[in-house]
């Protein structure tokens, strides 16, 4: 099976039914994505496809097709991504920092439509991904910064 | 002491020397660490926690758990602080789990800033102090007329100046100083501890490398998922092996046969650690396979220990207890609590409840281990390194000294992590893999198999005098233990809040037993009582028809210290036998009011609740401003925390996220948190039954922190307790309505 990872194709020897989450962890060793809840709730596992946030524990990888996708390895190649990640480290938001990869990838997919997010933006586009250290408040702060960046 | 607050943690302070001990690293270098005892170290064992190169680098080593709470930022801050240097000039080097090397590593108990804060700085301390000799030998000057600053050494009348660098290896050859004559610098003099410093990790958290335990990869490593017991001791009935291997990805099975002779010398012990469950041990080429394999065996089980759980029957158990009376009256009796409720102006009564919580940090628990022959090495997210090494070796028959430990980033601890049963999993499945094995528990395991804080039940009666202030307390508390005793993670001891200031205080107790595990939750069992206790303050100070902060001011009196808080007395010499001030509390109590604007006046249901708390050696204090909508819905809209912790704080930035992340955490444990079992086993499976904070209710949290003239004590902890009740109490004056159970059930708000 061939995927399009941050940009670069790639040959995945996966089961079609494994979903996109296990593919990258451990057939590819891309284990910036992380495993939460294998379930959809926490977001720990947010990719974007074709620039839309999806869970990757929810995604089987024969329903990838075509489409890029992005992780956290490869956020660095968006100008929104660069941003976001040097307010995420200026604002020091990660306490164990596990879930911030989602996090990152749900907040560069939100400024790409909305540059200049309000609160209940910010609101509606994050409320999917779980912080256990409920980092929230940095969060919201970081994308504001990096939105007036 | 408290092996209530967090189990015992061991101590270095007092009975432990330690010497500074200076080494010569190739190239021509500085290193210096610590040895503990008087026997010479391991040879190629030196803790070396500076470590200066000949070319100019500046190496600290973090040898502290970093679970979220910013150690190892803070603890390398404390030592760049004395050794002089800009944090820029820093490259932070993770030491792996070894005690005999690197002195105690625990992450619990918010101790390891109170215990190792003075032993940090001197390390620094140490390190400029011997280049400044090599420089004074060198200069032929007085070393008293040496500055430093930057990694640089001056000498003013002479015009000299020398990078730390250069002097690296001629103070290697000095002998290490006696610690106790190094002089540490004022805080008017400090340059990096109380900035803002973000965390040294940040860069490879927000481009993914890494750093946790689930993202171990050693050469040749299968992956592994393990079916067991959903009731703790349960036994396999059946198993369909069959349709297991025929799962694609499957590699084999491996039958682990039930151990309960595990229990060894451990930091954090606890009933249940000693146990490693029966169970099948999938093997795959992927997680995902594993787990496959897992629900394809379709085990069936049978019995157990715990099969008698229900939180039905508890429930009905604590009913019975509070109408028929308590097993154990009397368990604390502090003067006469019940004669002066006879004779006490009025008498004011409640019910508190609450359940167990999991702690369900967002990384699943894993472990990754590689047995060859009678060694181990694994790589591991845990808060209790050693503890892992002696359980594991213990397992495995083998010595503890030769179970390598690769101490990896913990994706959330919150004391989950105190414990290593999925360690002691993953390595004996690896020895009978032969290969290296990573052993993942998905979140329904999580759930299942953790070690959650109790529940409890707390029947209050207050006498209050003619002016309407408390004059006696009685608390008739039911929870869980074994054998008709309290588990230590459920007990109640006298250095519990208001315990010592209401001098005729008397609890009696009731023991519901209970057979699988308990254990320590963020600020553990402050986290129930602050709820209960500050909650029935308030309705005291209802009844007496006065104010929550004026009450709250009485009722502490004047700053003096009582001589009941022993807790952290055992790991911290300067923390030895800290009483609680009730100076100090009124403090933050006064400022929290002072920030939210206490007393202001609000719209219709919308209110403000006050609470404060002592718990691991923190002083906090909270406002909570809260609105109920019609149905019942609770918006907290802002939450004002003040915070004592002692002079200094050492990372602003680290400090505040951890108090901010406290509030918010506490905050969706208040409103939906709750765990509870059916045929011996935990209900709840993922998140969608037991919902975490989310950002859509997390309030603006401000943050202040004032500095006392004492010693400086840990933050992961303490702030949590005090936000529930002043939430409850904000929603007692948006609505009239007092909520006495955890989770709070809003359905009871409705206008």
């Amino acid at each position: 099976m061939k995927l399009n990872i941050n940009g670069k194709p790639v040959d995945v020897a996966a089961d079609p039914d494994m979903p996109l989450l296990w593919a990258l962890r451990d057939v590819l060793g891309l284990t910036g994505t992380k495993f939460g809840c294998g379930a959809g709730f926490c977001g720990a596992c947010t990719v974007q496809l074709d620039g839309q946030p999806v869970r990757g524990c929810q995604t089987p990888v024969s329903a990838v097709g075509t489409a890029q996708i992005t992780t956290i390895e490869g956020l660095s190649a968006s100008a929104w991504g660069r941003k976001l990640q040097d307010a995420w480290v200026a604002l020091d938001v990660p306490q164990c920092g596990y879930c911030q990869a989602g996090q990152l990838l749900a907040a560069e997919a939100l400024l790409r439509t909305t540059p200049k997010p309000s609160d209940a933006d910010i609101d509606a586009a994050m409320s999917g991904n779980l912080c256990r250290c409920a980092t929230y408040t940095r969060i919201r702060a970081a994308i504001k910064q990096a939105a007036a960046a | 002491m408290s092996a209530s607050r967090h189990a015992v943690l061991p101590s270095e302070g007092v009975s432990r020397r330690a010497f500074l001990k200076v080494g010569v690293i190739a190239g021509g270098g500085l290193s210096l660490g610590w040895q503990f005892g008087a026997r010479a170290s391991v040879p190629g064992a030196l803790s070396a926690f500076v470590i200066i190169d000949g070319d100019g680098r500046i190496r600290i080593t973090a040898h502290q758990p970093e679970i979220g709470q910013g150690v190892k930022t803070s603890f390398p801050m404390m030592i760049a602080e004395e050794l002089d240097v800009d944090w820029e000039q820093v490259t932070v080097v993770q030491a792996p789990g070894n005690r005999a090397v690197y002195g105690v590593q625990v992450a619990g108990g918010s101790m390891a800033t109170p215990t190792q804060f003075d032993r940090m700085r001197r390390l620094g301390a140490g390190a400029r102090a011997m280049l400044v000799e090599a420089a004074a030998q060198a200069w032929g000057v007085p070393a008293g007329e040496i500055t430093t600053g930057s990694a640089l050494l001056h000498h003013k009348a002479s015009g000299r100046s020398a990078r730390y660098a250069e002097m690296a290896e001629k103070a290697a050859w000095l002998k290490a100083p006696d610690p106790k004559t190094l002089t540490l610098k004022s805080p008017d003099q400090f340059r990096l501890l109380g900035r803002r410093v973000p965390g040294v990790d940040n860069r490879k958290l927000v481009t993914g490398e890494p750093l946790f335990g689930i993202d171990a990869r050693p050469a040749g490593m299968v992956f592994a998922a393990f079916a067991k017991s959903p009731v703790f001791g349960g036994r396999l009935k059946s198993a369909n092996r069959a349709a297991a291997l025929a799962v694609p990805g499957v590699m084999g099975l491996i039958d682990i046969a039930e151990r309960r002779d595990l229990k060894t010398e451990i930091d954090v012990p606890l009933p249940g650690i000693e146990v490693l469950p029966q169970g099948i041990a999938v093997l795959a080429t992927s997680t995902w396979a594993a787990l496959r394999g897992r629900d394809a065996l379709a085990c069936q089980w049978e019995g157990g220990d715990a099969a008698f759980q229900s939180t039905a029957a508890w429930e009905a158990a604590a009913a019975t207890a509070l109408k028929q009376g308590p097993q154990k009256p009397g368990f604390i009796n502090e003067g006469d609590a019940l004669a002066r409720l006879a004779g006490a102006a009025r008498r004011v009564a409640a019910d508190y409840a609450y359940p167990f919580i999991a702690h369900a940090a967002l990384e699943p628990m894993n472990a990754t281990a590689h047995v060859t022959g009678d060694t181990c090495e694994l790589w591991l997210s845990t808060q209790t390194p050693e503890d892992a090494r002696r359980m594991v070796a213990k397992a495995l028959g083998i010595k503890a000294g030769n179970v390598t430990l690769n101490l990896m980033r913990s994706g959330g601890g919150f004391g989950r992590r105190l414990m290593n049963d999925v360690a002691v999993e993953a390595a004996v499945i690896a020895r009978a893999a032969g290969v290296p094995v990573k052993l993942t528990w998905d979140r329904g395991q999580d759930f299942a198999h953790d070690w959650l804080r109790p529940g409890g039940w707390h029947r209050l009666e207050a006498g209050l005098d003619a002016k309407g202030d408390i004059i006696a307390w009685h608390d008739h508390f039911i929870s869980y233990g074994r054998d008709g005793v309290l588990d230590p993670p459920a007990s109640i001891d006298r250095s519990l809040f208001p315990a010592g200031v209401i001098k005729d205080y008397r609890a009696d107790v009731t023991v519901l037993p209970l057979a699988s595990t308990l254990g320590w939750l963020r600020a553990p069992i402050n986290n129930a009582f602050a709820f209960v206790t500050q909650g029935f303050i308030d309705e005291c100070a209802d009844a007496a028809g006065r104010d929550g902060l004026e009450y709250r001011r009485a009722l502490l009196g004047e700053g003096r210290s009582i001589p009941m808080a022993a807790e952290g007395g055992a790991e911290g010499t300067e923390n030895t036998g800290t009483p609680y001030h009730t100076g100090r509390m009124r403090g933050v109590l006064d400022k929290a009011a002072e920030m939210a604007g206490w007393g202001r006046t609000l719209p219709p249901r919308r209110g403000m609740g006050i609470a404060f708390h002592f718990s691991h050696l923190g002083y906090f204090a909270n406002v909570v401003e809260a609105s109920v909508a019609a149905d019942g819905s609770v918006a907290v809209h802002g939450v004002w925390v003040a915070a004592d912790v002692g002079r200094h704080i050492i990372n602003l930035s680290g400090a505040e996220n951890q108090v901010q992340g406290s509030v918010i955490d506490a905050l969706g444990a208040a409103l939906g948190q709750r765990i509870s079992f059916a045929d011996g086993a935990v209900e709840q499976v993922n998140f969608g039954d037991y919902p975490l904070a989310r950002m859509d209710m997390a309030p603006p949290v401000a943050v202040a922190f004032l500095s006392t003239d004492f010693p400086t004590t840990g933050l992961g902890e303490p702030a949590y307790p005090s936000l529930a009740p002043a939430l409850a109490g904000a929603i007692f004056q948006a609505t009239g309505k007092r909520l006495r159970q955890l989770p709070f059930d809003t359905g009871l708000l409705k206008a």
